[in-house]
């Protein structure tokens, strides 16, 4: 069986038809298993607004105060720190120390947005300094916020607390205002997501970095000097692939890379699986005891003999990386940035 | 017009108690009984029923009136009928008045009241309007007494055979080499499980032989102009490279064909090869060749061997490479429209491995593939073995938002019904699972024949297909038991979707060239969605088969018989009555600024040079259907709407406020 929860979102719209809605989530279990892929939304042939339902419950859950404490203990974080991470915002930028980086102050093109996981995260933030390596090797005119960057509220608003997230995305507006900025570049598809098709009245550009450096290497900014002898196939995060239709810049990145040999899963871009790491699905498990998502990848990239499964995404990386550990697979398969392949190239 | 003293009678309905329970008619009939030029109102149970019309044909003989207004329903439902009534009297049928106080008054309000004060001024209005109605001319056009067919699937040979049978001339267009559409394609059919082939190559056959039809394949039409019983038609025939007349069919020139088996049959949606020198089927009509000259070396490259070896092989001479277009020219009466439909493309559904997996296979090559026919004869074979398991999924590209086709293309269920006991009956062993979202088993021996199938132990299963994954050699379909709430997962050795019914993709292109529309769904638009199903809002024009929207051979047929009466009607009339509502150009007022020839859907305007360098509008009176769209579009109020004149408009106007 390729499947994992028994979360049935049918269920749930069917026992809202009638039933005092708060009490449907309260009495079934799997609501917090739904990552907001969006695979299901994708596909209803009937348009129904399966993951706007799944958030609408959960902020019910919210509102009664009935929250499985580590969400409880994330959304609390956000509203402290800015990040749901717990730790502080004086910390924001330690990632950044000894590189070469403007403050957005200074004035520049382009504002990196780095995001609460590759600020904090110990993994991340090589996927973060790799991605300043490349920016500075291609002479991208690029600052950042500092300590003053705060959370996105992607997935806050989808624990449950669009409060929350309007206020995050009202903070991050004024912000991009105050220093005039006009392109942001995001490490995470969940931020990019967020401020592409969710933040009213933003009236700045966004790209993914896979998209900034695809355009970087078509015109020629950056060359390779090193290859990467191995068989590498790439996961499509669900935030940049099937719910922002960006499937091939990734893909130009890694076919460009001397040596790599780029090999598709069965369920590549539109067919991607969901590797269980959105919708909050960071800070809380699944009440179902079968397999994860991310076993099932990394399994699925095995199967095709890749090396390096590749991914562009925080939350991708570490679930899956995760996955490697645990199942101890580190002989056969490392989970790579997209990034830190092309550092390592350059 | 001499002026006359303008006697109008008025006419209250009540529509048994459609108006009468809303309105009070009485008193609407009373209110206006003294209103200037009314010299006599009346009010009536039904006004449309027999007796109510003698009532007006008796006032207007008794009392000399001239005007006529009813207040009742919908000028749509019954104007024309009133029209005929006062003409039957005596009158121009344009000197009635419609005041409609059914669907704007008495179906949308509650309060008795205010219903009958809104029905008293609806009536004063039109009572206004009919002291200033003018009398209209109603002019005729002859009409020639030719039809042309565009397209020559089913709905397009029965149109022709029905048309040609009365006795008119038909030309029928068609773009492939061979008549015959889709159900050339198809194995056997639903409910009955005829073969296709069967009963359709006696059809095709006769048309070839008809002594009344003219047969343009590989052709198209690239200009229409003209109106109902003069249509200019222009069609081009492309080049066949291969002489019509000399070619026996032998097949000698694809045999000897340098491209031979390397060319993807269109006919068997790729699952076959062919020659570039080719005949799309065996039973094709005209049974001749043809050079393809997207793929002919020789067309393409200037050079194939030493000579073409076509032309060496054909013993009959009939190949010619020298062949240029033709433009053909036509002066048609009436047209029908019969393109058919287009197959849903299932790689926009992603999650099914269309395109990815060879054994995800749509419906139509299915239809190929178990076709004695087809590439294999008929034998379905997956990787050389039989295959064990095989799931279809129905809906493909069909009610599904998701790629914008809300509607349901009618055909799948039960083509998916029958393809499962055609496997059944080839391979018995086999393990046949249907995933559905609804049974739709509308039709005459529909519900019995999908009955049947389930009897013979096919498993319908409720529930989208979620995805198809590739598990070892064979495919893994998942879903939900939606029945059961359970998901289920199901392995296959073949997957077969029921792709849908899409429209033509050049559809466009057609409805610019007949200044036809479409409806939401993408298919041409019938005048009325069920009172006149078969004609356009062109007039002479009719649609019959999927290009007005999906369905199957029955349906088809039974339009393609309508489709082709109401052609045959008009041209058995040989003369028809144009518009008389339409537009008039005040030439001393036009400073010819071309706006109205803009507005027009009909292509009615044309600037004329009136005086040289000075251009003036003038309305083609054939074209116009009064739609004032001119009118409106004109900066120099030059143009005016008969029947709807400004001053008209305003005193009804007036009279309500
Ligand atoms: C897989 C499948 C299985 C089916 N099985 C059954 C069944 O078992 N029983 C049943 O009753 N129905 C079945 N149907 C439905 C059936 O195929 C249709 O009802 C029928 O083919 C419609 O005929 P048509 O003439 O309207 O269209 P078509 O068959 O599409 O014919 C249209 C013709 O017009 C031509 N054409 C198009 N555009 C132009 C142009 N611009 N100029 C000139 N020519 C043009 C085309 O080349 C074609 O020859 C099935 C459909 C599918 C897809
Ligand atoms: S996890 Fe994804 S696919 Fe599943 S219900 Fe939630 S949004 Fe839909
Ligand atoms: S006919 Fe059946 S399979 Fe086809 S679209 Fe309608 S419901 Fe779906
Ligand atoms: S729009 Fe009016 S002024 Fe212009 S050409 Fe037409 S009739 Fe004349």
């Amino acid at each position: 069986m390729f499947r994992k929860s028994h979360f049935n979102i049918r269920k749930f719209i069917y026992d809202a038809f009638d039933k005092d809605m708060a009490k449907v989530v309260f009495e079934k279990v799997g609501i917090w298993d739904c990552t907001t892929c969006s695979a299901c939304l994708n596909k209803c042939p009937k348009g129904v607004d399966t993951v706007g339902f799944v958030t609408g419950l959960r902020q019910l859950m919210v509102e009664d105060g009935r929250i499985p404490p580590p969400i409880r203990d994330a959304l609390k974080s956000v509203s402290i720190h800015k990040n749901p991470w717990k730790i502080g915002a004086e910390e924001r930028s330690k990632w950044a120390e000894g590189l070469e980086i403007k403050n957005i102050s200074e004035g520049a093109d382009i504002l990196y947005f780095v995001g609460c996981t590759p600020a904090y995260d110990a993994r991340l933030q090589k996927v973060a300094r790799a991605i300043v390596g490349i920016m500075n090797k291609a002479g991208v005119d690029f600052g950042i916020l500092g300590n003053e960057e705060g959370c996105c509220g992607s997935e806050i608003r989808r624990m449950g607390d669009p409060w929350t997230f309007e206020y995050l995305a009202k903070e991050n507006i004024e912000t991009f205002k105050k220093y005039n900025i006009r392109k942001v570049v995001t490490t995470s598809p969940h931020c990019f997501n967020t401020f592409k098709n969710e933040y009213e009245g933003a009236d700045f550009e966004v790209q993914h970095y896979t998209e900034l450096i695809a355009g970087l290497i078509e015109e020629g900014r950056l060359a390779f000097s090193r290859e990467i002898n191995k068989t590498v196939t790439y996961h499509d995060p669900c935030f940049l692939g099937k719910q922002n239709k960006i499937f091939d810049p990734p893909r130009k990145i890694l076919a460009s890379i001397p040596g790599v040999k780029l090999v598709e899963m069965d369920r590549a871009r539109e067919r991607s699986l969901c590797c269980e790491g959105g919708g909050g699905r960071m800070w809380i498990e699944s009440e179902d005891s079968e397999d994860r998502l991310a076993k099932i990848r990394v399994g699925e990239a095995m199967c095709v003999q890749a090396q390096i499964l590749a991914t562009a995404c925080p939350f991708c990386l570490l679930t899956l990386e995760d996955v490697v550990k645990t199942e101890e697979l580190e002989e056969s398969i490392e989970v790579l940035d997209i990034a830190e392949l092309v550092i390592k190239a350059l | 017009m001499e002026s006359e003293e303008i006697k109008i009678g008025v006419y209250v309905c009540h529509c048994g108690i459609n108006i009468g329970s809303t309105v009070d008619v009485e008193q609407v009939r009373d209110s206006v009984s003294e209103l200037p030029n009314v010299s006599i109102s009346r009010d009536f149970k039904y006004m449309c029923s027999d007796p109510g019309q003698a009532l007006i044909r008796k006032d207007i003989e008794e009392r000399g009136l001239n005007r006529v207004v009813v207040a009742a329903c919908s000028p749509r439902m019954h104007e024309p009928t009133f029209r005929k009534t006062i003409q039957q009297a005596g009158l121009n049928p344009y000197c009635v008045e419609i005041a409609n106080i059914r669907e704007q008054c008495s179906w949308v309000h509650e309060d008795k009241a205010d219903a009958t004060d809104k029905a008293v001024k609806l009536v004063c209005s039109a009572v206004a309007k009919a002291s200033l109605l003018e009398p209209l001319e109603e002019k005729e056009v002859e009409i020639a007494p030719r039809a042309l067919v565009i397209g020559a699937g089913i709905a397009g040979i029965q149109a022709s055979l029905d048309i040609a049978d009365a006795g008119f001339q038909v030309y029928l267009v068609e773009r492939e080499p061979s008549i015959g559409g889709h159900m050339a394609q198809l194995d056997k059919t639903f409910p009955t499980l005829d073969c296709s082939a069967c009963i359709m190559t006696p059809k095709m056959v006769e048309v070839e032989r008809h002594p009344n039809i003219e047969l343009l394949t590989y052709s198209k039409v690239i200009e229409v102009g003209g109106y109902i019983g003069n249509f200019n038609v222009k069609v081009k025939k492309k080049p066949r490279y291969i002489n019509m007349d000399r070619c026996t069919g032998c097949g000698l020139c694809a045999e000897a064909c340098r491209l031979k088996g390397r060319i993807t049959s269109e006919f068997d949606v790729g699952m076959g090869k062919r020659s570039a020198s080719y005949i799309p089927f065996p039973y094709a009509v005209p049974s001749k060749y043809t050079i393809d000259a997207e793929h002919c070396l020789f067309l393409t490259k200037g050079k194939c061997g030493k000579s073409p070896a076509c032309k060496d092989a054909c013993t009959a001479d009939a190949v010619e490479f020298e062949q240029k277009e033709e433009i053909v020219e036509l002066d048609i009466g009436t047209i029908v429209v019969a393109t058919g439909f287009d197959l849903f493309d299932a790689t926009e559904k992603p999650e099914y491995g269309y395109g990815l997996y060879d054994n995800v296979l749509s419906g139509l090559e299915f239809e190929r593939l178990v076709s004695s026919s087809g590439p294999t004869q008929g034998k379905i074979a997956i990787g050389g073995k039989d295959p064990k398991d095989v799931v279809f999924v129905q809906c493909v590209g069909s009610r599904d938002k998701s790629v914008g086709n809300e509607y349901c293309s009618r055909v799948c269920c039960m083509y998916t019904a029958k393809q499962a006991y055609l496997i059944h009956e080839k391979l018995p062993d086999a393990r046949l699972t249907i995933f559905y979202i609804d049974i739709r088993a509308f039709g005459k021996g529909f519900e019995e024949f999908y009955d049947r199938v389930r009897e013979e132990g096919v498993r319908y299963i409720r529930g989208n297909v979620s995805e198809i994954i590739k598990k070892g050699d064979r495919l893994l379909v998942m879903a939900e038991d939606t029945l059961l709430g359970e998901p289920i997962d199901v392995e296959a050795d073949l997957v077969v979707l029921a792709t849908g019914i899409v429209p033509r993709a050049d559809v466009r292109e057609l409805m610019n060239l007949l200044k036809i529309s479409q409806s939401p769904d993408g298919f041409l638009l019938e005048a009325h969605p069920k009172l006149r199903p078969v004609d356009t809002a062109s007039d002479g024009i009719y649609i019959a088969g999927c290009c007005q929207g999906p369905k199957d051979i029955p349906d088809t047929v039974a339009q393609a018989k309508g489709a082709a009466s109401s052609a045959m009607t008009k041209m058995s009339q040989g003369k028809v009555k144009v518009e008389a509502i339409i537009a008039s150009v005040d030439p001393f007022i036009c400073r010819g600024c071309g706006r109205c020839v803009e507005a027009c859907e009909y292509g009615a305007p044309e600037l004329q040079e009136a005086e040289p360098g000075i251009l003036v509008s003038e309305v083609n009176d054939s074209l116009c259907k009064g739609c004032g769209a001119c009118a409106v579009a004109c900066p120099c109020r030059a143009i005016s709407m008969k029947h709807f004149k400004n001053e008209q408009i305003f005193s009804q106007i007036e009279a309500v406020i």
